[in-house]
């Protein structure tokens, strides 16, 4: 696929210099890549350097992104001041459960759905597949109504319960998938020692969908780290509930001019996302990736 | 039973924060409430003229479909692009750049949004520094400018979510074999012929599929649009999503059966390029079966 193919058939006789030659438009392409790849994060890399500086050096709006002395009083100021270090623990909170919550209820939905004919399983699966992509600004202003009458509006529990119940299909259809495809014998093996439904299900079939649960696990967990309407309307009423996306909106509202503390809790808010994505790059872009192939 | 007892978590939480929302938002849309009071008074379809008769809702229906028309076709064209050339293995480095622009995909919209702000601030953000650098005029006004905020939340979402298509597009270029290539290559064909008479073709189903998934996707952009201009200025960025809000949960007194029947116009709305994105993608599964027979 190299920009000048036609001199394959000529390669015998080519010499290196030819050889350099026919890689120059990938090195081309590869120097202009590098100053897209430099802008691509330069908002991020603003970010962290902004987090260091101190408020005047900012405003003074200078290109230069090396401070000329390291603030580090800016990360204080954003954990303590501005409860970054609270909005940290909630979001841990209602990350972890929601992840909990959604791949155990999905490994189960897709498990049944995917192995099992029964009675009104099509209609469960049309419904699933007609509701895939309902959103969230449609169903807002019911689930803050029965969120209210649950008595678990402003409460982690409703935040929680909300974000495990709201969408998701394509975690089960992943399973669903992924588990129609096992081979029958397996159970029936299983059976035949005597092992019962529910057997079957946690200790050989469960194990056996791996890939798929650290997939949807880790899809769960970006989704919930970085949700911000549903977190918006269960903490209006109390600040002390927010997460890290609803308490930077919040930060910037009150303290319009505190740029490096803004920035810092930028970073305190994105590095664990991005700590997660530089390990298990190969599971997010799997599971991104997923959509098209199925 | 035990059928329905693995099923039970999801009824239950489905059924109540995604199914009984879709079927009671049309129930509200029929009543006048403020959401305080526990009196629901049954208006009729008087709520429904109300939005049909609101300007703003138009304008926003118009802004919603005006930012996909942005937005999409600059994701899925440019990823493509891009797919093409990181998709080579001659291209040196190509993993890392796979990382770099996926990036932003994983970072918070919300944080994203309001760092944005600070860096396309007119006075002191660098967006501004560097063209004054630069020797153009600084202090462009890039959010509050009411002609200029749609395009710069249109540029800002682009790179946000390119990340996703691009990934999209390189998993569809792995579905088409080496060897393909390969074959070619000793019958002599360059790369634009192989681009032409290979890539393109073999590629086919996956424009529908990758196109409607993004377009799909642009209807979730309540997240950066609230953090960076949360509608404004003068409603020049208001998307749907945010006029529900604003009438639901931003006004004094809030007026949820309005803000109920917008939410229905706009979830039929979504419902209908969902249909066509089903079909679509069934129209692309015959189209793949066509070419492995």
């Amino acid at each position: 696929m190299s920009g000048s193919q036609t001199t394959v058939r000529t390669l015998p006789t080519t010499s290196k210099s030819m050889k350099a030659l026919r890689r120059l438009p990938w090195w081309i392409a590869f120097l202009l890549l590098v100053g897209v790849a430099v802008m691509w994060v330069y908002p991020f890399v603003w970010m962290v350097s902004a987090s260091l500086k101190d408020n005047m050096e900012v405003f003074a709006a200078g290109l230069k992104l090396i401070p000329n002395e390291l603030v580090f009083e800016n990360y204080a100021r954003a954990w303590k001041d501005a409860n970054f270090g609270r909005y940290l623990i909630n979001t841990v909170i209602v990350t972890l459960w929601t992840v909990f919550i959604v791949t155990v209820r999905c490994a189960c939905a897709g498990y049944v759905l995917g192995r099992y004919r029964f009675r009104g399983s099509r209609v469960f699966m049309g419904v699933l597949i007609a509701t895939l992509f309902v959103p969230t600004g449609y169903t807002i202003i019911p689930i803050v109504q029965v969120s209210l009458q649950l008595g678990v509006i402003d409460s982690l529990t409703g935040m929680i319960l909300a974000l495990s119940g709201a969408a998701n299909v394509s975690a089960i259809l992943i399973y669903a998938g992924y588990f129609r495809q096992m081979p029958k014998e397996l159970e029936e093996a299983a059976v035949v020692d005597g092992a019962g439904f529910l057997r079957v299900f946690f200790s050989i079939m469960l194990p056996l969908a791996m890939p798929v649960t650290a997939t949807v696990a880790l899809l769960t967990f970006l989704a919930t780290w970085n949700a911000f309407f549903l977190p918006l309307v269960f903490s209006f009423s109390r600040p002390e509930l927010r997460t890290l996306s609803v308490g930077m909106q919040a930060f910037v509202g009150e303290n319009a001019v505190d740029w490096t503390g803004m920035a810092a809790a930028g970073v305190i808010s994105i590095i664990p996302v991005v700590a997660l994505f530089f390990f298990l790059q190969r599971y997010f872009v799997e599971g991104i990736a997923g959509a098209v192939k199925s | 039973m035990w059928i329905w007892l693995l099923l039970f978590p999801t009824v239950l939480l489905y059924g109540v924060y995604t199914i009984y929302p879709i079927i009671a938002s049309y129930w509200y849309s029929l009543v006048e409430w403020n959401g305080f009071a526990a009196e629901k008074r049954f208006v009729g379809i008087s709520n429904y003229r109300s939005v049909f008769a609101d300007p703003l809702f138009w304008s926003s229906f118009k802004i919603t479909i005006i930012f996909m028309l942005l937005v999409a076709p600059a994701r899925v064209f440019l990823s493509f692009l891009l797919a093409i050339v990181l998709n080579s293995p001659k291209l040196p480095f190509s993993k890392l750049f796979r990382t770099v622009f996926f990036l932003p995909v994983v970072t918070t919209t919300a944080i994203v949004g309001v760092v944005m702000q600070f860096i396309l601030d007119p006075a002191s953000g660098p967006i501004n520094a560097m063209l004054l650098f630069l020797g153009f005029e600084g202090g462009v006004n890039f959010l509050g400018d009411s002609r200029l905020a749609l395009i710069t939340v249109s540029v800002v979402y682009i790179w946000k979510f390119f990340g996703i298509t691009l990934v999209y597009w390189l998993a569809a270029l792995q579905t088409i074999p080496q060897e393909i290539y390969e074959a070619a290559r000793i019958d002599g064909a360059g790369f634009v012929k192989m681009f032409r008479h290979i890539t393109l073709p073999l590629l086919k189903p996956f424009v529908i599929i990758i196109s409607l998934l993004t377009i799909e996707d642009t209807f979730r952009a309540f997240d950066l649009m609230q953090t960076m201009t949360a509608g404004g200025p003068f409603f020049s960025t208001e998307i749907i999503e945010i006029y529900i809000y604003r009438w639901a949960f931003a006004a004094a007194i809030p007026q949820l059966g309005h803000a109920s029947a917008a939410a229905v116009l706009f979830g039929a709305f979504v419902f209908v390029i969902g249909l066509i994105q089903l079909w679509g993608i069934f129209a692309a599964r015959r189209l793949r079966k066509d070419y492995s027979e």
